[in-house]
């Protein structure tokens, strides 16, 4: 959807205009009070669910949970998946044309924040015609963006559902964000933001980034069970595990996975996206404005909440949802929170659990009984 | 969930739930299936939350509409403030616990009032089977002792001590059979103990 209205960015900047990708699945009742925004995390897109028609591997991202009859069940809910500004999957991103110089944005694309995202996707609201979300919901950034839902719009949202989340980064987080960012910024192939005129991807930068960033979405324990120290086998005899090389090429299995998944998506992921979208991350921190106070910045909210984390996520770990608990409760807000023990660390939020599956399920059973028994009353 | 459905399901916590005011903010430490909170907020108006480790439990609970926070209660609860809570219940729970003593002075410390119920272990049957040698096993103490997750055994005198250690005022205690209020040698003739318990006020 285009949006010829400008968006005023945090940064002081703003979006002359701008286009929106967004998909929807199931039906919106008359009264438009079933829809549930889904937001995505830092590589996914507004394809949440589903596969497109003639092309079998294009299963949304979380396929997993939404659909019909799954845990957000789409023969009862209206939900929206949008992609966010910035990002490389046909929202009004750094590969498009800067209307300004008739040249793409490049690195000019402005740094973009998570509450600018979540304004322009109270516009696509207001389009739809949606005063008020069942609920907001999202993982990881998208928890986060769920949770700014809840405190710069607490009238939209019935309910707020953020998993494996955090209300800010940690000097950590930040610290494996600015590794990547470098990888790509040092890549001469970045040619400073302007690599499309060059018509170069600078693919090291972003693969060396995925790489950092791919270890940190998995458990050590996971990464141990999977890969261990095992050394990869040799190329034409599977069967046979390889020995050491003395190189400085692939020895172990854990090697050639991260490189491959590094290599997969440096092949469609953008490196301004990267950039922009970890700083996004970075910069998130809502109860900076209040000194740090979370329970006064959540004082605000009205909708009820479900977090959930997962015990071996060490990105953004346990602590960081129950901070979020913390500050609900003490706003005497409702709050349901799992801590779901699952062994594949933040990555787990994407994955199917039984637990966490069937939880999400009885949530999305109590929101559905509050819509209905808002609409009888 | 109404009085009848609660009283026929589960009599010891029909009779607790009259020692809980209608719109109390109300802490359910180890909530189970969250039973107890269900009956409250929808019969009684209350608020509130319950905390829960199991898996199975917090689904059960979500199911009921209760608020439920999963954790280890064994952690304590710094989640929650000082007196953030009209009444903090710990039913048929403490027993469980490895450390006792200051989960109780955590409960306290977030509940302008605490109501404390667990299996007494001075019930006469369990005193007939300590007297043949054995370790009591009965309706109300269901387990082998190799297989008990109830590592701590109390009586109603000593968590009377326990009370007074942690400077708690008990305004009332009662022992029930079979959810029945036992008027009569209390300590022999419960099998639940229940207590009913706040701060003493600071001078």
């Amino acid at each position: 959807m285009h949006f010829a209205q400008p968006l005023a960015l945090q940064s002081g900047a703003s979006l002359r205009d701008y286009m929106l990708m967004y998909e929807t699945y199931g039906t919106l009742n008359a009264d438009k009070s079933n829809a549930v925004l889904v937001c995505h995390a830092l590589n996914a897109s507004h394809h949440v669910a589903g596969e497109y028609e003639g092309q079998p591997k294009s299963q949304g991202w979380w396929d997993n949970m939404v659909g019909p009859g799954k845990s957000l069940d789409t023969d009862k809910f209206f939900v929206i998946g949008i992609n966010n500004l910035g990002s490389c999957f046909g929202s009004t991103g750094p590969m498009h044309v800067n209307p300004a110089t008739g040249k793409p944005y490049g690195a000019a694309f402005p740094v973009v924040t998570v509450e600018d995202w979540v304004n322009a996707q109270a516009r696509l609201a207001d389009a739809l015609g949606i005063t008020q979300f069942a609920a907001v919901m999202g993982g990881s950034l998208g928890g986060m963006q769920a949770l700014a839902w809840s405190i710069m719009y607490p009238d939209r949202l019935r309910h707020c559902v953020v998993i494996a989340s955090t209300a800010k980064l940690s000097a950590q987080n930040i610290a494996f964000n600015d590794v990547a960012r470098q990888a790509i910024l040092s890549d001469p192939d970045y040619h400073g933001g302007d690599f499309y005129e060059h018509g170069v991807v600078p693919k090291n930068g972003l693969r060396v980034a995925r790489m950092v960033g791919h270890i940190t979405y998995l458990s050590d324990d996971d990464m141990a069970e999977k890969f261990g120290r095992k050394l990869r086998a040799v190329a034409d005899n599977p069967a046979e595990a390889g020995d050491y090389k003395f190189g400085f090429g692939v020895d172990f299995e854990i090697e050639s996975y991260l490189r491959y998944q590094g290599d997969k998506f440096s092949e469609y992921f953008d490196a301004n996206t990267y950039l922009l979208i970890t700083k996004a991350l970075d910069y998130f921190d809502p109860a900076r404005a209040h000194g740090g106070d979370l329970a006064k910045t959540l004082s605000g909210t009205k909708a009820r909440f479900f977090l959930a984390s997962f015990t071996t996520d060490w990105r953004f770990s346990p602590e960081r949802s129950q901070e979020i608990v913390q500050a609900l409760i003490r706003n005497r807000r409702q709050v349901t929170y799992a801590e779901i023990d699952a062994p594949h660390g933040h990555d787990a939020f994407l994955l199917e659990d039984p637990r966490y599956m069937k939880l999400v399920r009885a949530y999305y059973d109590q929101v559905w009984n509050d819509i209905n028994e808002k609409a009888a009353a | 969930m109404n009085f009848n459905d609660l009283s026929s399901a589960r009599p010891d916590l029909a009779f607790i739930a009259h020692w809980v005011p209608k719109n109390a903010h109300v802490l359910d430490v180890g909530c189970g299936d969250g039973v107890m909170m269900d009956y409250l907020q929808s019969d009684k108006q209350c608020s509130g939350y319950g905390i829960e480790i199991a898996d199975d439990k917090v689904l059960d609970s979500t199911k009921r509409g209760v608020r439920v926070i999963q954790q280890d209660m064994e952690k304590g609860l710094a989640l929650f403030g000082d007196d953030s809570f009209d009444t903090v219940l710990c039913l048929s729970s403490l027993q469980m616990m490895k450390h006792v003593e200051p989960l109780l002075r955590d409960i306290v410390r977030v509940g302008k009032e605490a109501i404390v119920s667990f299996p007494n272990f001075a019930y006469w049957p369990h005193r007939v089977a300590l007297l043949k040698g054995r370790m009591p096993v009965s309706e109300s103490l269901p387990y082998e002792w190799y297989d008990t997750p109830n590592v701590r055994c109390a009586t109603i005198t000593d968590f009377r001590d326990l009370a007074e250690e942690c400077g708690l005022e008990v305004i009332e205690c009662v022992a029930l059979a079979e959810g029945q209020r036992v008027s009569f040698l209390p300590n022999l003739r419960g099998d639940l103990a229940v207590f009913r318990l706040r701060k003493k006020a600071s001078h």
